[in-house]
């Protein structure tokens, strides 16, 4: 076992192992934790995790717009927000909080068993063969060619959300200012 | 220990973990901020679905892939909007605690 630990797979299992941990405590720490600022940090180490995950599904482009997107996009934006919106930094104690947080305790514990037994249980079927390697330069003509439509589309909705996000965040100034 | 990082179960298991905990957030959570935070685990742990499936059983592997730069565009839409209405929201009531957002009640 130990020495099975210094070949390339072993170090590879260690590296995933860890990622795993870091996966599922960035979780924890993001749905846990009283102040507001900590749970984007568990958020954005719950992200990183997740990309790592995807380098190890064969896909390092995904995993490096991950990083990109998630931990330096959302997450910063988050903290933005935090900044603005949140002069006491932490959640008030709930009349219900203690109540309501068994109940949902035992609703996700249900949701996590549920959609664990189907996954474990399920007799998945590979397909017979691969028609590509699903290299970025699949991925790059892929999305020109058969995904061009939906490319556009989405382009549209960015588009949209932006101008959509500063027309609210406006609004509610001129209102306050009037 | 190659076996698990190589087998589809491992990655199904932790994509209803992520799931289950952003589902707990949005029961639990009370603060705005808090709840956006829990959906964007919903959608990673969807995402993490989307890859395995894709890495291990699609005959077409960059179906996945461009599925997962489609969310990750959604979500990046869906924060963009949830953030501005969460400011917009504290400058009207100074709070941004789900249960102070009442109008009517006096």
């Amino acid at each position: 076992m130990s020495n099975a630990l210094f070949t390339a797979e072993g170090l590879s299992g260690l590296v995933f192992l860890v990622m795993v941990a870091t996966t599922v405590i960035g979780a924890l720490i993001a749905t846990n934790s009283k102040r507001l600022i900590r749970s984007v940090a568990g958020l954005s180490l719950c992200f990183i995790g997740v990309a790592a995950l995807f380098y190890f599904l064969n896909s390092p482009f995904i995993a490096m717009m991950e990083m990109l997107i998630y931990v330096g996009a959302v997450c910063v934006a988050i903290i933005f927000a935090v900044m603005l919106a949140e002069p006491r930094g932490d959640e008030k104690p709930g009349k219900q909080s203690g109540i309501g947080s068994f109940f949902g305790f035992i609703a996700a514990g249900l949701v996590f068993m549920g959609v664990a037994l189907i996954g474990n249980k399920t007799n998945w079927v590979a397909a017979e063969i691969k028609i590509n390697d699903g290299s970025v330069t699949e991925i790059g003509k892929a999305l020109l060619t058969s995904y061009s439509m939906v490319f556009e589309l989405i382009s549209v909705v960015l588009l949209v959300a932006i101008i959509g996000a500063l027309v609210l965040a406006r609004t509610g100034r001129s209102k306050n200012n009037a | 220990m190659l076996e698990i990082s190589n087998d589809l179960n491992t990655y199904l298991l932790i994509g209803a973990f992520l799931f289950a905990s952003g589902f707990y957030g949005l029961l639990q959570r009370r603060s705005l901020i808090g709840m956006l935070i829990s959906s964007e685990l919903v959608l990673s742990g969807a995402s993490l679905n989307f890859m395995a499936f894709n890495r291990f059983l699609a005959p077409d592997p960059t179906v996945g892939q461009i599925f997962t730069l489609f969310i990750m565009g959604i979500a990046a839409a869906e924060a963009a909007i949830a953030l501005s209405i969460v400011i917009a929201v504290y400058r009207n009531f100074k709070s941004i605690d789900a249960e102070d957002l009442t109008d009517l009640k006096g």
